[in-house]
């Protein structure tokens, strides 16, 4: 395996969806995409890039908790799949 | 020095702002561990000192954009109101969350007191802010409070008056959004400023032109100047340009820097990610597998705590009713048609007594709920449900208003509010009557009972619950796969920490629901019971088909006939006037009529044990009693049997063959009989159309309605089941109970629905589209249970 391959493995396990963060993991908020509105209530919830989020809590399939700031917050399926995060070293 | 002073209450949902309101007012607005408790706003009043202060409690915010209702209800009442003073309610146990909507508070620049609310919490938790530190960061008075303690509320008070008299002691710090921007700001601000002041939007300059770069577009509308907001709109293309980002999400950035500064500042510690006690129950009550499971033993519980406790309080307020039905008729002679008394005992004691008897299930529900809503469950219940809402198109947010929808249908309308505007919002309001509301539950407990054996009553009322929920389900899919057809809102939810709930909040809410509950008897329902009884009762009939008074008289001479030759046959007339002779007939007659309750309440089917041993117990009594004197206890069963009971059987069925003359002969007789061909086929007369009609007005109506045409005002509910007993099969009961469960809801259901839905479409769609759902399937269930019930 070369160099630059086992690089842009690296990076694809950074970025990742939140849908795919496991319980109990701590990661970086980054981003959602696409959707103004959205972005903005996050934002005002706490959900700001670099922000550690722990994810708490997860119905398969469906909506899970996540900690931000001093605070838990429930977000639904649609919502997971969009939201973007970043591994915390 | 001003002496009317107006402060609003603004912050982040569940912060506490509706707490301080009451306590600040004496109000007791309904406050709830969730966010969205409070969805209008709410004025109140108090005093300090000379001067008066007017309060606004505003529905709690994160942010203050245009996208959602409440966000621009808090915004309008700030920005545009004649507010002196904003107080920023904030949880100190999660200050850099909260101090987002600060410091687009601080952005407007009306003067602010923060109360640092929860202080108790934050305390608890170890990272109690810098209260001097923060007020000196933020240019504000800071006070700390604990809400439902009431502390530091006086305190609260003084700031913010002295911060309304002396309003130029509020220095805002101005935040920073980096160079480019705060320029634009300055130019358009400038440029705003030197408008005509009639030309001028409302509001503070330099927030007008945050607003105009963040392009929102209710402030845009306000602008009226085209090419203010073209020069506002290119300042903001360069702006995306520059920074490869949106005006918004710039300014948020700016923002969360400014408080990150603030809170270095301000906290010994940062809040931890880390697992608390809610944690921990969260991990058992929202669990992927148990959530679902713990969810319906926590609604179960809920409605057999109400049952179960409800039942015995209904009981002694019905025999509370009866005996005032009794005493109030008792000032009439006997067989009186005073107009008077029949207004009194049939239409006020029997409709409104017959309403008022419901109440202690209405208001434990209310408890139940509000213990649930005081816990932190509810919005867990949002989380839990939200998969399986999104299935019928709907989502777990949609769940609170649909639970608060079982006490009473519009709160649950009103709580829909804090659903984004759409078409799930929509769908949710739409088929929220069919959660069964509290005055539906006055129409179950009269016609369960009445038709249905004791071991099922519960059964039943289950039964009709779920049918309600089962028809939710499938015209909130219907509606959304047609009308409604659209996106579904992905949820979003704060988790409140769970809290004990208090005994003194849940008893609170209960009263107020109560006082509500007996001024709608009292007004609407009293109002409605007196309309439809005066259409029951006019016009009078002046003469009747038959000569009642005469047949009354031969059959009291046939009585006297019959009871003569018993006594004839004994030793002595005497016997007759003797005390215990008179006894005795009593006693017989209280156990045969023990009986025939018994009867009632047990099961319908002949072979049922419950019948035989009701029987038996009855013979047994009957026994005993014979065994103290044989003789004189034959001779009064047979002045019962020969004289007695079939005397008062024919002045019975005389008297309601009058009535149901007179009836018929009313408005609500035609009425109801115009109505007739319409319901025959579901199984209803024209007694049953009049009652369903006055539930149109208010659905308690109905029970108080039936009381009317039955006319059985001083002998109250049990009575009244037993005349539907014999007029009526089991089959028109289900049916009845499925119409009265699906109809048209009531008159105040489709005016929130109106103003909710935004129109007059929704509500008439609401009323009959659920109307005719009633119909066919009141409608298949007669028809289909008609061919094999006989
Ligand atoms: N521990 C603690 N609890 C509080 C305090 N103030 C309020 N609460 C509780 O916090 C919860 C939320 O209170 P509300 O007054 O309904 O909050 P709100 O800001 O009006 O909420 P919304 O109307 O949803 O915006 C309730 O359960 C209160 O009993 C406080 O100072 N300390
Ligand atoms: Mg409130």
């Amino acid at each position: 395996m070369n160099g630059a391959s086992s690089n842009r493995m690296e990076e694809g396990r950074r970025l990742r969806h939140l849908s795919d963060v496991r319980v109990g993991e701590i990661v970086r908020f980054m981003g959602v995409e696409h959707g103004c509105a959205l972005r903005m209530r996050l934002v005002a919830m706490g959900l700001t890039p670099g922000v550690p989020v722990r994810v708490m809590q997860r119905v398969p399939g469906g909506p899970c908790i996540v900690a931000v700031r001093g605070t838990r917050v429930a977000l639904g399926r649609g919502m997971l799949d969009r939201i973007i995060v970043e591994n915390a070293e | 020095m001003k002496l009317r002073v107006r402060i609003a209450l603004a912050g982040n949902p569940n912060s506490g702002k509706t707490t301080l309101f009451n306590a600040m007012t004496g109000a007791r607005q309904r406050v709830g561990n969730y966010p969205g408790v409070t969805v209008e706003r709410r004025e109140g009043l108090c005093r300090l000192d000379d001067v008066e202060i007017e309060v606004v409690d505003l529905p709690g915010t994160y942010s203050l954009t245009a996208y959602s209702l409440e966000e621009r209800i808090a915004r309008d009442a700030i920005v545009g109101g004649d507010i002196d003073v904003v107080v920023d309610v904030v949880d100190a146990s999660n200050l850099d969350r909260n101090l987002y909507l600060t410091t687009q508070l601080l952005e407007i620049g009306k003067p602010m007191v923060l109360a640092l609310n929860m202080s108790d919490m934050a305390r608890a938790q170890g990272i109690e802010p810098d209260a001097a530190r923060l007020s000196e960061l933020l240019g504000a008075p800071v006070v700390e409070t604990v809400g439902h303690r009431g502390e530091g509320v006086q305190k609260l008070l003084c700031e913010a008056v002295r911060l309304a008299q002396s309003p130029e002691a509020f220095r805002p710090p101005r935040i920073h959004y980096g160079q480019e921007f705060d320029a634009a700001l300055e130019t358009l601000s400038a440029r705003l400023e030197a408008l005509p002041s009639e030309a001028r939007p409302p509001y503070p300059a330099r927030w007008t032109a945050l607003k105009l770069l963040e392009e929102d577009e209710l402030v845009a509308g306000r602008v009226a100047d085209r090419g203010l907001r073209e020069d506002a709109r290119r300042l903001a293309e360069r702006l995306i340009a520059h920074a490869g980002d949106r005006v918004e999400a710039l300014a948020a950035d700016a923002r969360y820097g400014f408080i990150s500064g603030v809170c270095q500042k301000t906290l010994r510690q940062t809040p931890q990610l880390r697992h608390t006690v809610s944690d921990r129950i969260d991990a058992v009550v929202t669990h992927g597998l148990l959530g679902i499971p713990i969810f319906l033993l926590m609604m179960w519980m809920v409605f057999r705590f109400t049952f179960a406790l409800g039942e015995p309080l209904m009981g002694g307020l019905e025999w509370l009713f009866e005996r005032l039905g009794e005493t109030v008729s008792g000032w009439w002679p006997e067989g009186s048609d005073s107009l008077l008394r029949s207004l009194l005992v049939d239409g006020v004691i029997g409709g409104v007594g017959g309403v008022i008897t419901f109440v202690p299930n209405i208001l434990l529900l209310f408890f139940a709920i509000s213990l649930l809503e005081d816990s932190g469950y509810m919005a867990r219940a949002a989380f839990v449900t939200d998969h399986l809402m999104r299935r019928i198109g709907l989502q777990g947010r949609s769940f609170i208003p649909m639970l608060l929808g079982f006490g009473c249908t519009v709160p649950g309308i009103l709580a829909t509010r804090t659903l984004e505007q759409g078409k799930t919002r929509l769908a949710t309001i739409l088929v929220l009557p069919l959660m069964s509301c509290g005055a539906r539950l006055t129409i179950y407990m009269l016609l369960i009972p009445a038709f249905f054996p004791k071991h099922l009553y519960t059964r039943v009322l289950w039964l009709v619950y779920v049918a309600g929920i089962v028809a939710a389900i499938a015209l909130a899919r219907l509606l959304r796969s047609t009308l409604l057809r659209g996106e579904n809102e992905p949820l979003v939810i704060e988790l409140p920490p769970y809290r004990w709930p208090t005994l003194r909040g849940a008893l609170v809410r209960m009263w107020n629901q109560a006082w509500l509950y007996l001024r709608k008897a009292g007004t609407i329902i009293l109002g409605i019971s007196i309309v439809l009884w005066a259409l029951t009762t006019f016009p009078r009939k002046a003469s009747f088909d038959r000569d009642y008074a005469a047949e009354a008289e031969a059959v009291r001479a046939r009585y006297e006939a019959a009871a003569s030759a018993v006594f004839a046959d004994a030793r002595s007339e005497d016997v007759r006037s003797d005390e215990n002779f008179q006894e005795r007939v009593h006693r017989i007659q209280k156990i045969r009529a023990q009986y025939d309750e018994d009867v009632i309440a047990a099961p319908l089917d002949e072979g049922h044990g419950d019948r035989v041993s009701a029987r038996l117990a009855r013979d047994a009594r009957l026994a005993a009693l014979r065994k103290g004197d044989p003789e004189q206890f034959d001779l009064a069963a047979r002045y019962l049997d020969e004289a007695r009971e079939p005397f008062e059987e024919t002045m019975a069925a005389l008297a309601l063959a009058r009535r149901t003359e007179q009836i018929t002969h009313s408005w609500a007789g035609r009425i109801g009989r115009v109505l007739e061909p319409a319901l025959r086929p579901l199984g209803f007369d024209w007694r049953i159309g009049t009652a369903l009609i006055g539930a149109f007005a208010a659905k308690e109506v109905f029970v108080a309605q039936l009381g009317i045409v039955f006319s059985i005002g001083e002998e109250s509910v049990a009575t009244l089941r037993e005349r539907l007993r014999t007029e009526y099969s089991v089959l028109t009961a289900i049916s009845l109970l499925l119409f009265c469960l699906l109809s048209a809801p009531c008159m105040a259901t489709i005016a929130a629905t109106r103003q909710e839905a935004g129109g007059w479409r929704w509500a008439a769609l609401q009323f009959f589209g659920l109307t005719a759902v009633a119909y066919l399937v009141s409608l298949g269930v007669y028809q289909i249970g008609g061919m094999w019930w006989r």
